[in-house]
């Protein structure tokens, strides 16, 4: 045994990289088998839910590119999208197979219509930038502030319990996920409380940020029948359960920033649907166009 | 807002670096977030381990004017090179 050999230990022969090693596929030696009693078009339809949730949020946080107060939060926001972007991969990934009839996350992601699409309407409400001209509160730097602090919250309780999926493809992205969330939610907690917590101006805009996102906030927490029953099956999380500790989260956040929690909206729906039943908000449908549009005028197009 | 926003310096450890390597600049608003903006600028591709940050204005620099003065001098000297050494092959990064 020599004594300087810990400072190579872990070397893997690519010693004379300097950085940017040791890349690992969060995926490798998983089984990919839809486990037994488990309904494949349930499994289908909550892979959908969550990667939709991941893809849509990722596009939108994705428009920030270059429009972000610093070329540093440029960064850091371009980062969470790629992180939610990977997740959605993953899952989307995950529905096609499992579905069995050939789609891949590309045809998923981008041959499907509005009402095919599962997310949740919090992640694709416009929150800014906007397209033309100055921003407006509502719709700014705060209020996606706002709806990365709530939706990261949750996503973070919701993944942390899908670690112990019977599913063992949705366990494996969620132990990747919750590391990546977990940096999110710090994130936009950070910069919840200092907005909230600055100037006159910045505190009414991080008001009006959170003003804007709580109307759908409540649809986070309503389980739709597939999660209820593949929650009973072991394999996903009933959303119900995790309100109490999103709460407790955002109310510490909060709290530091000198803001109020609103009172609770009902969720709006039609005729008791919403995001995870295809119904989805005015916004979808300009959204879909811009991320769809390559994808459909040239099928195939890759770089 | 950029031009109230200080310069930090970026340190980060690699790895299998021993010691922190300066790989660039920021700006932020203080530490904690110099030490955010760093992970997220200078880490994406896994590079590091251990990030530092400095305030730009901490550095004292040596002047380019001086630099023959303060460098040139050592160029001549081959006898501060330990290379009248055998190494032992079990001692790495020497």
């Amino acid at each position: 045994m020599n004594v300087y050999d810990g400072l190579t230990a872990g070397d893997s022969g690519d010693a004379h990289w300097a950085f940017g090693t040791g890349f690992t596929e969060p995926l490798a030696g998983i089984d990919r088998d839809v486990p037994s009693g488990v309904d494949r078009a349930d499994l289908t339809a909550y892979a959908l839910m969550l990667g939709d949730d991941a893809l849509v949020a990722s596009q939108l946080l994705a428009a920030w590119t270059s429009r972000a107060p610093e070329l540093e939060e440029d960064v850091a926001l371009a980062n969470i999208a790629l992180d939610l972007l990977g997740q959605a991969r993953l899952l989307l990934t995950r529905a096609g197979e499992v579905e069995g009839r050939g789609r891949d996350e590309d045809a998923l992601a981008h041959l499907r219509a509005e009402h095919e699409f599962r997310n949740v309407h919090l992640a694709e409400i416009d929150c800014g930038p906007s397209r033309m001209g100055p921003s407006a509160p509502g719709r700014d730097f705060a209020a996606t502030t706002a709806r990365l602090l709530v939706f990261s919250s949750w996503k973070l309780a919701l993944f942390a319990r899908l670690r112990d999926s019977a599913d063992p493809v949705l366990a494996a992205v969620a132990a990747k996920a919750v590391k990546e969330l977990t940096y999110h939610r710090d994130h936009a907690a950070r910069w919840t409380v200092r907005l909230g917590d600055g100037t006159d101006e910045s505190h009414r805009r991080m008001r009006a940020g959170i003003e804007r996102v709580w109307p759908f906030v409540d649809e986070l927490f309503t389980a739709h029948p597939v999660e209820t029953r593949l929650a009973a099956a072991g394999v996903a999380v009933d959303p119900a359960e995790l309100r109490s500790e999103v709460d407790g989260v955002l109310d510490e956040v909060f709290a530091a920033a000198g803001l109020e929690r609103p009172a609770p909206v009902p969720v709006a729906t039609v005729a008791g649907r919403a995001g995870r039943d295809g119904v989805h908000t005015e916004a979808m449908g300009f959204l879909l166009a811009e991320m769809q549009h390559l994808h459909r005028s040239l099928p195939g197009a890759v770089w | 807002m950029s031009a109230s926003w200080p310069l930090w310096e970026v340190f980060v450890r690699g790895k299998r670096g021993l010691n922190h390597v300066h790989v660039g600049s920021l700006h932020a608003p203080d530490a904690e977030m110099a030490v955010r903006n760093a992970r997220d600028v200078y880490t994406r591709r896994n590079e590091g381990v251990s990030v530092w940050v400095v305030p730009a204005e901490a550095i004292t620099a040596s002047s380019p004017d001086e630099k023959d003065p303060f460098f040139a001098p050592s160029g001549d000297k081959v006898y501060r090179h330990p290379t009248f050494y055998a190494i032992s092959e079990d001692v790495p990064h020497l």
